[in-house]
């Protein structure tokens, strides 16, 4: 394995926030024709696009920052499974209504604590890509914590399902706020986020919303890892870039 | 020192690089123009004598942005500009509060509610519902039937005095 320097760390760094944006709005736009109604599914849309938008600006990024000549598509479509080092919460399944809001609650509550940070990064285009970013994932923890609230406080059913949905996820949300290598290479000069600081907050801001809800927080704090720290996947990933990448590598360079 | 004149250069007039970018409309909202949005940010000559656009996205999936780079040069090039060079930039970040008072106009009269001016109030999670006028009948009294509407930046709403459903341009 190569050693860690300043260069592939930002490469890595910038790559990996953009994996995160990749895999969930792939995961999201697995909802396109299947949504429960059209409103749902245009907001459903209309995120994983702000999501893949952010996603290709942070590769875009990560190629210019390793002056290999790297492209946005070299990222997303011609890098293994190991090589792709987004959060599990990102890829795990879309499962029903009540799981898709869970997972991009807790995403987008993250999402706008991180991008708050990293629009003060000293990587100026970092800064750049977070500012932007944080005005769109607003919208996105908006539009989950209504959904969030309306089911937790809806029927006995949609309460029930609401709580199954954030206990499954639950175990998910520790990776959030762990820091690779790279991560603590790079804080050393203001370009990385330090994530374990945002911990509290998240903790606060989903409690607040969990008791609107009139759902409970999970005490079991045991987290579930291994996607960010060293490319190790749930099961699902696979198939996720099967499908994401087939054009590409039946087709190399293939082009609209 | 005397810059060496080339094509470009010669004709290197702001005022009416601007005016052709008028003629570049947003192809989902076609009464507005790039100019209206406040995507096109600044127009250069460059060292080498190349005409450079800046430009910069409302949402960063925004599929429009590779539609209206392609058209920026194409229109530039129809006008004797050769080789223009689009460049994005994202900082600071797009905002409504550059479009133009024409362009919220153009829009309104197009149907489509125009964004309010930018407050600190929309940091708050759950800023209230803010009351926006039917583009149609003027009314006040209408409310928000969907956050995301036909395109990133559009919300649905509806008025409840004329019942017509209107897009309200979302105020990032």
């Amino acid at each position: 394995m190569t050693e860690l320097n300043k260069v592939n760390a930002l490469v890595q760094y910038a790559a990996q926030i953009g994996d995160n944006g990749l895999i969930i709005g792939h995961r999201m736009s697995e909802w396109c024709f299947r949504a429960p109604s059209i409103e749902m599914e245009m907001a459903l849309m209309n995120c994983a696009l702000d999501l893949i938008g952010q996603a290709r600006e942070l590769y875009t990024y990560a190629g210019e920052a390793g002056g290999e000549g790297k492209k946005e598509d070299d990222f997303a479509y011609l890098r293994d499974e190991q090589d792709f080092r987004n959060l599990l919460l990102a890829e795990v399944p879309n499962g029903d209504w009540g799981d898709t809001i869970v997972r991009l609650f807790f995403m987008s509550a993250y999402n706008k604590l991180f991008f708050t940070e990293l629009a003060k990064s000293t990587d100026a285009e970092l800064a750049a890509i977070g500012a932007k970013s944080l005005k769109e994932v607003t919208y996105h923890l908006r539009f989950s914590s209504e959904w969030l609230i309306r089911l937790g406080d809806g029927t006995e059913e949609s309460h029930r399902r609401a709580q199954k949905s954030i206990d499954d996820l639950w175990a998910y949300t520790g990776e959030l706020f762990t820091m690779t290598d790279a991560e603590n290479l790079l804080l050393e000069d203001g370009i990385s986020v330090d994530v374990t600081a945002l911990k509290a907050d998240w903790d606060e801001l989903v409690s607040q919303i969990l008791d609107q809800a009139t759902l409970s927080v999970p005490t079991n704090n045991w987290a579930q890892s291994g996607s960010k720290s060293d490319g190790r996947h749930t099961e699902y990933f696979g198939y996720i870039i099967t499908d994401m990448q087939y054009l590409q590598r039946r087709y190399p360079g293939c082009e609209w | 020192m005397v810059k060496p004149v080339t094509k470009a250069q010669k004709n290197f007039d702001p005022a009416v690089i601007w005016a052709i970018l008028e003629e570049i409309k947003d192809p989902e909202i076609p009464v507005l123009s790039i100019v209206d949005l406040g995507i096109a940010r600044d127009v250069k000559d460059t060292e080498n004598g190349q005409l450079e656009i800046v430009i910069s996205p409302t949402y960063s999936g925004c599929p429009a942005m590779y539609m209206l780079e392609e058209q920026i040069k194409e229109t530039l090039v129809n006008h004797g500009y050769p080789n223009p060079l689009v460049t994005t930039q994202l900082s600071p970040a797009w905002t409504t509060d550059w479009m133009t008072a024409q362009g919220k106009e153009k829009l309104e009269a197009y149907g489509i509610a125009p964004p309010e001016k930018t407050s600190h109030n929309k940091a708050i999670l759950f800023g209230g519902q803010k009351k926006i006028s039917c583009p149609r009948c003027k009314s006040d009294n209408s409310e928000q039937i969907s956050e995301f509407g036909s395109t990133a930046c559009k919300a649905l709403y509806r008025c409840l005095d004329c019942r017509e459903p209107f897009d309200y341009f979302k105020c990032i």
